[in-house]
């Protein structure tokens, strides 16, 4: 197992925590730990948890402070190879064959052309991460809603960072490309695929760190609105409600309430009506109506 | 070649006692996990388990019990290990065919082996009702093939107005035309049957419709091609070989003597459990629409069947309980087992009559996907 122990100068949780600050993400030392370890130890990171706890934040922070661009690949039922990797480009193959045949176009060295040249690939997040690993991090986000051969497929790309191409052979990555993946946990995952990664489970944050979110996110937001609003969103989120409220409502509703307090709502009220921003369910903000005063007066709202 | 002695044994020991556990630990987890605490210092014992907990990778659910064996390893805490299943009940046998006598004869004299006579003689005591449930079921199979429920497959064919553009097709025929495209060509992915995974509840309270249960999943397994047939009660039993053979009384009198715990106790949780809890089997409702017949009357711990039928709503593509209680048009789940489960099945239906069930089973394709709506 080749470790790399220092990555752009980060050798340690603790200093890819601080920069991760940096890059705006608010880290706890579990994240940063499971991190640092799949940058040193090459393996691709998977990051488990409920929706809007800040999965693909933190890779888009982690491509930040490696200063690389992020290539994110969107799962969903039904993706197949020529969403993840490669397609020809068959209208442009078509027509070069045509100007070939007519004498019109530029032939290759040989005098033929060659319709699996570089220019009538093209590539899609898994192949562009292979070719340039130094400069990319590869995304792929909500894994769970993929197919099962989906996931195979990931297996053996995950495990060799190689694939082949028929028509060229196979393309191999010249250094371990940096990979996170993310799941909303909807289904289970194969266990194979958990074993390569290095796993992390992100919870919700604790209402301390929730609050420094808040404060570094939202522009303008009292500490005491963002009192409220933590103490008041981790209250909804133990309650039984098709959709808890993520990390961004909150930062959303701080945000809001405090909008609509400067135009001259009152405190309690302000939240109630800004409630829209954090609960996007018919059925919840029926289930929620009778409860919520009670819930602001305990948030101190 | 590692030093396998001193602190590394040390480790290597915390990796054999979470097997022993129950935890699935890959020799590659061990090395990452070791490689791990070689990176990190490690400067405190909170390093080494948050290694831990990234590299050997535990499920959530299982978090506690990771941690309580942890520090009964690492810290020598004694009597915080919380256990997984209560011990007092005998852990639930699982029955797979192969561990059961030879293998079922296929033909036609079978009868006259002395051990599928004895199952015939059981079976006689309880009779399929002929006529019009037999006509139900003929019915069923002869309408499943077109209704089941399928799942894209990988692979493209070639189809005349398919989404795709058959690229490769319509090079190799323009070949033989003179480097002209004569026809697009197109072509869709391919569809596959998805596995249905029959769970058929035998125990007392189900006496009366074991029977019908085991005609129908006959009829099931005879119409469709993937399908897998377990019973459960006070064990779980594998009964899909069995049932494929094509003579309806052959088959279940095959099944039968398989099944040891006829109308017995009913302990579905620890049966679900010891499902999920064999790889092979697991493996079976990954992806598939998982049909349970039973009316929920659990002798067991009730959260022990809920958190089982929650760990089957993520594998399962569907998880479908027919149980006959909601023949009554005002059923609401009251046991504390079927009302604990309920937000993990996708649905709760009416399994009181063989129609019944077939119409449910026909509509799995249409089944909506609940739990998973509630969870994104």
């Amino acid at each position: 197992m080749a470790v790399r122990r220092t990555i752009v100068g980060i050798s340690n949780p603790h200093e890819l925590e601080e920069a991760l600050r940096a890059a705006y993400y608010l880290a706890d030392e579990k994240v940063a730990t499971a991190a640092y370890l799949a940058l040193a130890l090459g393996k691709p990171l998977l990051l488990e948890g409920a929706p809007g706890v800040g999965k693909t934040e933190a890779a888009k922070a982690i491509a930040g402070v490696l200063g690389r661009t992020l290539l994110r690949l969107q799962c969903y039922e039904g993706i197949d190879a020529a969403a993840a990797l490669y397609e020809w480009n068959f209208p442009r193959q078509m027509l070069a064959l045509r100007q070939e045949s007519q004498g019109t176009g530029a032939p290759g060295q040989d005098g033929h052309i060659d319709i699996y040249r570089d220019e009538f690939l093209i590539e899609r997040p898994m192949l562009a991460c292979l070719r340039r690993p130094e400069e990319t991090v590869l995304l792929i986000d909500e894994i769970d809603r993929s197919d099962h051969e989906f996931e195979a497929f990931l297996l053996e790309f995950l495990s060799d960072f190689q694939i082949s191409i028929p028509e060229r052979g196979t393309i191999r990555a010249y250094e371990r490309p940096v990979v996170v993946l993310t799941s909303n946990r909807t289904r289970e995952l194969h266990e194979a695929l958990r074993r390569r990664c290095v796993y992390h489970w992100i919870d919700y944050p604790t209402p301390e760190r929730e609050m420094r979110i808040i404060m570094m996110r939202a522009s303008g937001v009292s500490e005491r609105a963002a009192r409220a609003v933590v103490s008041a969103v981790g209250r909804l989120r133990r309650e039984p409600l098709a959709k808890h409220p993520g990390i961004a409502e909150a930062v959303e509703w701080a945000e809001a309430a405090t909008l609509l307090n400067e135009q001259g709502a009152r405190w309690p009220e302000a939240f109630r009506r800004s409630l829209g921003v954090v609960l996007k369910d018919e059925d919840d903000l029926i289930y929620i109506a009778p409860k919520i005063d009670a819930i602001l007066v305990e948030a101190g709202a | 070649m590692m030093d396998t002695s001193g602190p590394i044994a040390h480790f290597l020991g915390f990796t054999a006692l979470l097997r022993r556990a129950g935890f699935a630990v890959a020799p590659e987890q061990t090395m990452a996990w070791l490689a791990a605490i070689d990176l990190l210092g490690p400067q405190e014992i909170g390093d080494i388990r948050r290694a831990a907990h990234a590299t050997l990778a535990p499920q959530p659910e299982r978090f506690a019990e990771f941690d309580a064996l942890f520090d009964a390893h690492f810290l020598g805490a004694v009597g915080t290990i919380v256990e997984s299943e209560p011990s007092e009940e005998e852990p639930l046998r699982a029955a797979d065919e192969s561990s059961v006598g030879p293998e079922p004869i296929f033909g036609e004299d079978t009868r006259e082996s002395g051990a599928k006579a004895t199952g015939a003689e059981r079976l006689s005591a309880r009779r399929l009702a002929p006529g019009e449930e037999a006509e139900t079921l003929r019915r069923f199979a002869r309408a499943l093939p077109a209704r089941v429920p399928r799942r894209r497959g990988y692979r493209w064919r070639g189809a005349h107005g398919g989404p795709g553009t058959d690229a490769r097709r319509m090079f190799r025929d323009a070949m033989r035309h003179a480097g002209e495209f004569i026809r697009l060509r197109r072509r869709k992915r391919d569809q596959r049957q998805r596995r249905i995974v029959l769970l058929i509840d035998v125990s007392g309270s189900m006496k009366e419709r074991t029977q019908a249960h085991l005609a129908f999943a006959h009829a099931l397994a005879r119409a469709a091609d993937t399908v897998e047939v377990f019973t459960i009660g006070t064990r779980l039993t594998r009964i899909t070989r069995a049932l494929r053979l094509r003579n309806r009384e052959q088959a279940l009198a095959t099944a039968s003597l398989l099944v040891a715990d006829w109308d017995g106790g009913t302990r579905i949780g620890a049966a679900l459990d010891a499902f999920l809890a064999i790889p092979r089997f697991s493996a079976l409702a990954r992806g598939a629409a998982v049909v349970v017949l039973s009316d929920g009357l659990e002798r067991g711990d009730p959260a022990t069947m809920a958190d089982a039928v929650a760990r089957f709503s993520r594998l399962a593509w569907r998880t479908v309980w027919l149980t006959p209680l909601a023949a009554d048009p005002g059923f609401e789940p009251r046991t504390a087992g079927l009302a604990a489960a309920r937000p993990f099945l996708d649905e709760l239906g009416n399994g009181g009559s063989i129609e019944s069930i077939c119409a449910h089973v026909l509509n799995l394709a249409h089944v909506l996907d609940r739990t998973r709506e509630r969870a994104a």
